[in-house]
């Protein structure tokens, strides 16, 4: 399979109001090939968002992308110039927003909101043929067409995250990239959403990035999954061998902190201490002061561990997981 | 703290609140800063009669050969009681009624809140002259009737304050755990009204001050007492036609510079405490407009997760 | 489960009057009513830990409510500890009463407050349910203020410490002069079940006390409240609309649809041979945390109904796979399939 993004070390700072850099994202290598999903999993703050925005290059004004590649199709987005990027955004690459549904404009109607959003990026010209494309586009997300002269309040939640996910495809984008897409939807919405999202992945051979804390979602969805701690890759590997052979420490607890269905009464682990916060990150591995591992030793505290491949396809950032 | 210092990082907080202070200093030391007492009988001649400023009477004299520049620092005193203590006083009844109709809400509220709609309709000043003009004219009248005319506005605003902070989760928690309706009121709802109250009521001085002068202006002030606007009033009747504008532009300065530090003094408070939107990292209404719009998230915006 | 029940749910119904304009008013059309909940009845045993699960609109969260008494029922009573505190809440007399206790002689004011000692509720969002003005040491000794529990500030002092030593703030002087604002979404959380718990509850209404915290930070928070019905006893009522928290620590289910209970019997039993179409379906798209085990998922279309309009007969009928014509017809009632496990289908036992 082709690749389509390869990122590599990939490296964002914010500039607090006093003008320290802090390493929010500190760099983050994965690919993505064409057709495949990937999961980008991690607790609120471990910089998975920022990773996003910084590959669309949004991220805000305090943001600055300090080191790092971005290629995509083999050229480096980061080099290119605003103008050049806005023909990727949405056209090649488009974004879900995390609680996108909650800002449609609530006095337009949603096709409007469609044709709106297909003549901002110059896909269709007429009037018509906007209106039409929008009624497609609904069709596809599994809205009839006709519920396109509603208002966003006449939509359910689920109704919304679908009229979002419409525009994000208006332009026939490859990549798609979905940032908590099913947080604040009851469980039977976020099935039904996770379903339109494999359906669409199939049917339009997108590639996806699924932004999420939630891992369940991820081992439903993704082919590959990205571990995010603190801001640097913890463990990358596929699916498979992220949730039946984690390596790292954090993904381990991680897991073992997840309750699952299947095995009701089964003991959870929880991960004590808090992560880590951007102004005050560890010197050394940052999750090393949470870390119960028995074989941690003094370099934990002093060296950040490097991300690895300990075996084809599967990378680990810990001083103490080795090659095989 | 924190509080103070948003409010000295804001220039324009801080010269209000500078161009107040003199005022008030004014106020409080007016007998050892006016060259003359006002309140003392002067035998004027002719020609001292709304004669023109010279070394010693810096603005001139009025119609009554009085120093203008002693009326104008003692007439600070009545403008500045009268304005701190209305607005208090509209302070007061409107946080009652606010907090009363927004949390009992029902029967009681509606109608307090029906005779605040009353009272706002009803233009203030007509309103005033007509009450001043039947039970009298007398400072404290003067500043009971803008007190109770003006509190209408705060009791809107803390009523429908008091109505979201009522259904918050931590009222609920309150309310569960057994703790009285005063109780919740007082320890739960009224802190989180308190800023916007006090940024409120500076807002309010200023108001009430313009209304004293409006009063006075129109012949109904305390006749007793030197204020700024009996002063214009004066001034409008006789000084106008004899061109004598040492006597009219002080008075109506004056009016301006306090209303215009209290504007900004309460506008700056209004910005610091002003409830926004819940500002959770994973909820950024303006970051999210920002994103959905494809466009670039503008300064300010929180930094995403 | 053994011991007598603390809680007993007696044919709950809460309905709420839909506003309605002036106009409706002066024609005196028949007031439309959300039937949040509509005749719901369960009981929890003393120690026991019952999941609520339903999604947002199934009433969970108002039969939560009405238990500690913050809201009044419609119709039907709540029990606690066997004395009627609908009753008392309402202002009639200890009618219903189901036992003479010491609480009888007690004015009215008390025996609520009683209630409101020994039922507690957590509520969903730690963000929300503390007041940002207060400090930590004030919110966890409002309680007891309110309750006069504590004769001095010593004894107060060593009660919140306590209790926020128990929730795992510890050492509790680290956090009690700090505000809201600068603890963590999990340290709020045990801010709010330390505020609960210093009260020494006989009865924690936790209404999906984690549906907002990170997911290490859960299990955390799920492992505390295990821990307080281990250690101390304390009777948990869990709403949540997640079958895998519910799952992990709770001994008994009902499943709420639509303002009814549908489904009721032991968690395991319930999870691992589901009777009602609903439970089944939601069991279903229960993430699982491991691609190897992906199965089929039954997703239901559509989304709960708007419960002004309660369809006839089973109220599940409209998105229920297995629907035969009767279901649009009968309105099929609780009824045992095994021991303590109880279905709301006219198929139950036959799936």
């Amino acid at each position: 399979m082709a690749i389509l993004l390869d990122v590599r070390d990939l490296s964002v700072d914010y500039l607090a109001d006093d003008g320290t850099p802090l390493h929010a994202v500190d760099g983050v290598t994965f690919r993505l090939e064409e057709g495949r999903s990937l999961g980008l999993v991690g607790e609120s703050g471990c910089g998975k968002t920022t990773v996003m925005l910084a590959i669309l290059r949004l991220l805000p004004q305090e943001g600055r992308i300090v080191r790092g590649q971005v290629l995509f199709d083999g050229k480096d987005l980061l080099q290119y110039s605003e103008a050049q990027m806005r023909q990727v955004r949405w056209q090649h690459i488009s974004m879900v927003f995390q609680g996108a549904m909650n800002a449609l404009n609530p006095v337009r109607t949603i096709e409007s909101q469609i044709v709106e959003a297909l003549q901002v990026h110059s896909v269709v010209e007429h009037a018509q043929a906007a209106r039409e494309r929008a009624g497609e586009l609904l069709r596809l997300v599994g809205i009839p067409p006709e519920r396109g002269s509603q208002y966003p309040h006449q939509y359910s939640g689920g109704m919304r995250q679908r009229a979002v996910i419409a525009m994000a495809l208006a332009c026939n984008p490859r990549i798609l990239i979905a940032d908590e897409p099913t947080t604040a939807l009851d469980v039977m919405i976020q099935a039904q959403i996770l379903e339109l999202l494999e359906r669409l992945q199939a049917e339009l051979h997108l590639s996806l990035i699924l932004v999420t804390h939630d891992l369940g979602m991820v081992a439903e969805v993704c082919d590959d999954v990205l571990v995010m701690y603190g801001g640097v890759v913890a463990e990358y590997a596929s699916s498979d061998v992220i949730f039946n052979d984690p390596c790292h420490p954090y993904t381990q607890r991680l897991l073992q902190a997840f309750p699952d269905v299947g095995r009701p009464g089964a003991a959870l682990a929880s991960i004590p201490g808090n992560p880590p916060r951007l102004d005050d990150l560890p010197p050394g591995c940052r999750f090393q002061p949470r870390c119960d591992c028995p074989r941690r030793g003094p370099i934990c505290a002093h060296e950040p561990p490097p991300l690895t491949e300990i075996a084809p396809g599967h990378y680990v950032a810990c001083h103490w997981v080795r090659k095989v | 703290m924190k509080f103070l210092r948003q409010f000295i990082h804001s220039p324009m907080g801080v010269i209000g609140a500078a161009m107040l202070l003199v005022v008030v200093l004014v106020a409080i030391f007016a007998p050892f800063l006016a060259p003359y007492d006002p309140y003392e009988r002067v035998e004027a001649s002719p020609e001292d009669i709304l004669a023109p400023p010279d070394r010693d009477h810096l603005l001139g004299r009025d119609d009554a050969g009085k120093d203008v520049l002693s009326l104008l620092i003692y007439g600070a005193r009545v403008s500045l009681i009268v304005g701190f203590t209305a607005s208090f006083m509209s302070m007061l009844i409107g946080t009652t009624v606010g907090l009363v109709a927004g949390y009992y809400g029902g029967r009681i509220g509606n109608l307090l809140m029906r005779l605040a709609d009353f009272l706002m309709v009803i233009p203030d000043l007509p309103l005033m002259l007509v009450i001043i003009a039947v039970w009298g004219r007398g400072l404290w009248k003067i500043i009971l009737v803008i007190g109770i005319l003006g509190w209408t506005y705060t009791a809107r605003l803390v009523r429908s304050q008091v109505l979201s902070i009522r259904e918050r989760q931590f009222v609920l928690r309150a309310r569960a755990l057994g703790a009285s309706d005063a109780r919740i009121i007082l320890r739960h709802i009224f802190p989180q009204v308190l800023p916007l109250i006090i940024a409120e009521a500076v807002l309010d001085i200023s108001v009430a001050i313009l209304a004293e002068s409006s009063l006075a202006f129109l012949g109904l002030g305390d006749p007793t007492l030197v204020s700024w606007g009996m002063m214009l009033n004066f001034a409008f009747e006789r000084a106008i036609s004899r061109q004598a504008w040492w006597f009219l532009l002080p008075p109506g300065f004056a009016i301006v510079w306090v209303s215009l530090s209290l504007v900004l003094i309460g506008n700056t408070l209004d910005q610091i405490v002003n409830p926004r939107l819940r500002t959770h990292h994973l909820f950024d209404a303006r970051r999210m407009v920002a994103l959905v719009t494809g466009e670039p998230p503008q300064r300010g915006v929180e930094l995403p997760g | 489960m053994e011991g007598s029940p603390v809680l007993q749910v007696h044919e709950l119904y809460k309905y709420f009057p839909l506003s309605q304009g002036p106009w409706a008013a002066l024609t005196r059309k028949r007031r439309r009513m959300v039937r949040a909940v509509d005749g719901v009845s369960f009981s929890v045993h003393r120690g026991e830990i019952l999941a609520l699960v339903g999604e947002s609109g199934s009433g969970k969260t108002t039969v939560g409510m009405n238990v500690v008494g913050l809201q009044q029922p419609t119709r039907g009573y709540v029990l606690f500890d066997g004395y009627n505190v609908t009753e008392w809440a309402r202002g009639h007399g200890p009618s219903l009463e189901a036992k003479d206790g010491p609480l009888a002689a007690l004015s009215r004011r008390r025996r609520i407050m009683r209630l409101r000692q020994k039922a507690q509720m957590i509520f969903q969002d730690p963000y929300e349910s503390l007041n940002p003005r207060q400090t930590v040491f004030d919110i966890v000794a409002e309680p007891l203020e309110i309750h006069r529990l504590a004769r001095s500030r010593e004894e107060k002092k060593e009660r919140v410490r306590e209790a926020l030593e128990t929730c795992g703030l510890v050492p509790a002087d680290h956090f009690w002069d700090r505000f809201p604002a600068e603890l963590s979404g999990g340290q709020r959380q045990r801010v709010v079940i330390a505020g609960a718990l210093v009260l020494e509850p006989e009865l924690l209404v936790a209404d999906e006390p984690v549906s907002m915290l990170d997911v290490s930070i859960r299990a955390e928070i799920l492992n505390l409240l295990h821990a307080l019905r281990r250690e101390r006893g304390i009777t948990i009522l869990y709403t949540t609309h997640d079958l895998a928290t519910a799952g992990f620590f709770t001994d008994r289910m009902a499943v709420m649809y639509l303002g009814r209970i549908v489904e009721l019997g032991p968690t395991a039993e319930v999870l691992a041979r589901p009777q009602h179409p609903y439970t089944r379906a939601l069991i279903s798209v229960v993430p699982v945390p491991n691609p190897r085990r992906r199965r089929q998922r039954f997703i239901l279309q559509g989304e709960i109904p708007n419960p002004t309009d309660i369809p006839p007969g089973c109220r599940f009928h409209p998105r229920c796979p297995c629907a035969v014509p009767e279901c649009r017809e009968t309105d099929p009632q609780l009824r045992p399939v095994a021991p303590d496990h109880e279905v709301a289908c006219i198929f139950a036992g036959q799936l």
